[in-house]
């Protein structure tokens, strides 16, 4: 789960990690009065949404505008400045050509900046450990700088039985060239915020840029947090961090039913159980000349109220012209299933057709319901003839599953 | 010989009395593995209703009474951890996690906790291990699976039984089926898996299923260059496959390490790496028996 940065750095502020002040503004006035309780002269009006690259993104409805994020110098600029974002949509290199709508600015004190620098914390799989990353290359995309300049990522592993210790953030300050007070300033702010992680469940905590300003102080510039969700059973104040109109409607409605979807840009609807098979369904689809609209990991448990859901959000896709069902059944049971899709297609009047693989347990069960059920349904043996049928399904337009017949 | 678990596998099971410790427990004995109790705290002392084998309070007194030497855990995820750590304090060889959604920073801890120690852990959020006609741990369909030579290791638990319905309908069947599980910390990874294959004289040859996310298969593909292939080694022939072509970078893909972050863990990258290394890459999902199939024809 992402949240915002103004969230995340309340969040940390609270952990003892340095940030600058700042206040959250749904409208210019409320951004005018939120500059007004900062010392000033400069401020920073910064766009709210779940994607990077804000400064360099444009907003579509001012494409040779200023960006999303602005420097400006009186309580006025301010005013001005959060008018221009709020309400519109910015276009980031992360957010696609779609844009997200700026709902609300965080108006934050100026700062002076010395040195930027970035500082990262992640799960690292081949350590299985937190690690912290760091780079002189503050700013930039971390991606970027590991894959053409490795060499300027500092890494250290933290043991989870030691925890973090001085030398772990000695050997990061030096290596990031940090002097004199620097580097105290750099061991609290990295101790801090690597207690926050392990508090939090966080998956990644970026600060990027992390600033050396003029007095030697090492703070937050920008931060993005993002929690574990498999951890939030144990952090319900969270929860209520979830920007819900950050996330695809789709995805949202499955999220609230859940189901694990992805929504993605093509033309056949994918049912699938299990995360693998779900991903591999979709890739012979492609194989096969056409592309999947989602990705749907219905789960071991499905019955047919789960089914019934999983189609009803499939469905609620418009660009949805077939619907592959593709069941190995382990846990699930196809005859489970096959009840499901019965129901489902009779509930929901499916108006697209419908091609269903199922295999494992239960399949005789499961192939008797779907064949006595009176609903125009093509079977399919394995998963190769399954992606061929349902590619032909949409190009030679197959009849709707809830056609008497056949 | 199979790798792991075999006829002489003593199971218990963490979460025994719960719906799916229950379910699966009965599989496994239905399927012919020893299977000889389990622990639920609170329930010690009694008999498991619908199996007729002993309760436990700790997984240390289940193993004094019952010599248990694998145990196969699906107490739920807040509690799944605890429940690792537990066995590995009773010293198990075998401890096989089937829960899904575990905390990562639990994993953490439980990663640390097996370095040293008497245990190797399968999992978690896997399907399990199972090495046909003698030893059934986990969630999978016994019947699809059929004693035989195909080694077969595998990120995610669907794609597992294809692998398997495809190598037991070319009649190869296969000598030991692992889950690894599709959490990004977790125990054993292909490596471990695939040094277990290479030395199993029963494991004629190998298919192993990744996904996007990580590095493991590109090391795994480093390893096999070293270890499996070239003058006077194994060279076993070793079919792959990797899910996720398709999926759109920066998404997670139901598991929780499926999901693309940088430029090196994508499918391609991937499938390039194991190609190079002499793995004969399925470019289909359905094609990973044809595939093994040609490539025992050398």
């Amino acid at each position: 789960m992402n949240i915002h940065e103004y969230q995340a750095k309340e969040l940390l502020r609270r952990y003892g990690v340095a940030v600058l002040d700042g206040h959250v503004a749904w409208t210019a006035d409320e951004a005018a009065a939120a500059a007004k309780q900062l010392p000033g002269p400069v401020y920073v009006v910064k766009s709210q949404i779940h994607a990077g690259g804000r400064g360099a993104g444009r907003f579509k409805e001012d494409p040779n505008g200023k960006g999303g994020v602005r420097v400006v110098k009186s309580i006025e600029d301010v005013k001005a400045a959060a008018e221009a974002m709020i309400g519109k949509t910015l276009v980031t290199k992360q957010t696609g050509e779609h844009g997200k709508v700026v709902s609300r600015v965080y108006v934050e004190d100026g700062c002076d900046i010395k040195r930027e620098l970035y500082l990262g914390l992640l799960v690292d799989r081949a350590t299985s450990r937190v690690t912290i990353m760091a780079s002189t290359e503050g700013g930039m995309e971390i991606e970027e700088v590991a894959e053409h300049q490795p060499e300027k990522i500092l890494k250290v592993a933290v043991d989870p039985a030691s925890g973090i210790s001085g030398f772990h953030c000695r050997k990061l300050a030096f290596g990031l060239g940090l002097q004199g007070k620097q580097v105290a300033s750099f061991t609290k702010f990295v101790t801090a915020l690597y207690g926050a992680f392990l508090e939090l469940d966080c998956m990644i905590v970026e600060i990027n840029p992390l600033v050396v300003t003029g007095a030697g102080e090492i703070v937050a510039l920008d931060a993005k947090v993002s929690f574990d969700d498999s951890a939030l059973f144990r952090h319900k104040d969270l929860e209520e961090l979830r920007d819900d109109s950050e996330m695809d409607p789709k995805e949202l409605d499955a999220v609230k039913n859940d189901l694990n979807y992805v929504a993605l840009d093509g033309e056949i609807g994918c049912m699938v159980n299990g995360a693998g098979l779900a991903m591999a369904t979709m890739d012979i689809i492609k194989l096969y000349g056409s592309s999947p609209a989602n990705f749907l990991d219905v789960g071991g448990t499905a019955n047919a109220a789960r089914v019934t859901e999983a189609f009803r959000i499939i469905t609620s896709d418009p660009n949805v012209k077939a619907i592959l069902v593709n069941i190995f059944g382990g846990i699930a049971k196809c005859d489970m299933i096959a009840e499901g899709i019965v129901a489902a297609s009779k509930n929901l009047s499916l108006k697209v057709p419908l091609v269903v693989r199922l295999e494992g347990t239960n399949v005789d069960l499961g192939k008797k319901i779907l064949a006595e059920s009176g609903l125009t349904i093509t079977a399919a043996d394995n998963l190769a003839d399954a992606a061929q049928k349902v590619v032909a399904a949409v190009k030679h337009k197959y009849p709707a599953a809830e056609t008497k017949g056949a | 010989m199979a790798v792991l678990v075999d006829k002489n596998t003593r199971v218990m099971t963490q979460g025994f009395t719960g719906a799916q410790g229950t379910f699966h427990a009965s599989q496994g004995i239905a399927y012919g593995s020893t299977y000889v109790g389990g622990t639920t705290p609170g329930k010690g002392g009694t008999m498991h209703p619908e199996l007729n084998l002993p309760v436990f309070d700790t997984v240390a007194e289940c193993v004094a009474k019952t010599q248990a030497n694998a145990s196969v855990i699906y107490v739920p995820a807040p509690f799944a951890a605890d429940a690792i750590l537990e066995a590995i304090d009773a010293e198990l060889p075998l401890i096989i996690c089937i829960t899904e959604g575990i905390p990562v920073l639990d994993m953490v801890k439980v990663k640390r906790a097996l370095g040293g120690s008497k245990s190797i852990l399968v999992g978690p959020n896997c399907p399990g291990v199972i090495t046909p006609e003698a030893c059934k741990i986990g969630i999978m369909p016994g019947h699809i699976h059929k004693r035989g030579s195909v080694g077969v290791v595998s990120r995610s638990g669907t794609l597992t039984y294809e692998a398997v319905a495809q190598t037991t309908a070319a009649g190869l069947g296969q000598s030991t089926c692992v889950g690894i599980g599709g959490d990004p910390v977790k125990g054993m990874d292909f490596i471990d898996v695939l040094e277990l294959f290479l030395k199993d004289d029963e494991t004629k040859s190998i298919v192993m299923i990744g996904e996007i996310g990580g590095q493991s298969e590109i090391l795994a593909a480093e390893y096999l260059k070293a270890e499996n292939f070239g003058p006077g080694k194994p060279n076993k022939p070793v079919v792959g496959f990797i899910a996720g072509a398709t999926a759109p970078p920066g998404r997670r893909m139901g598991h929780a390490g499926a999901v693309i972050s940088g430029g090196k863990d994508t499918a391609a990258a991937k499938m390039e790496a194991m190609a190079a290394a002499g793995i004969h890459v399925a470019d289909s999902p359905s094609a990973l028996g044809s595939t093994m199939v040609k490539a025992l024809k050398g």
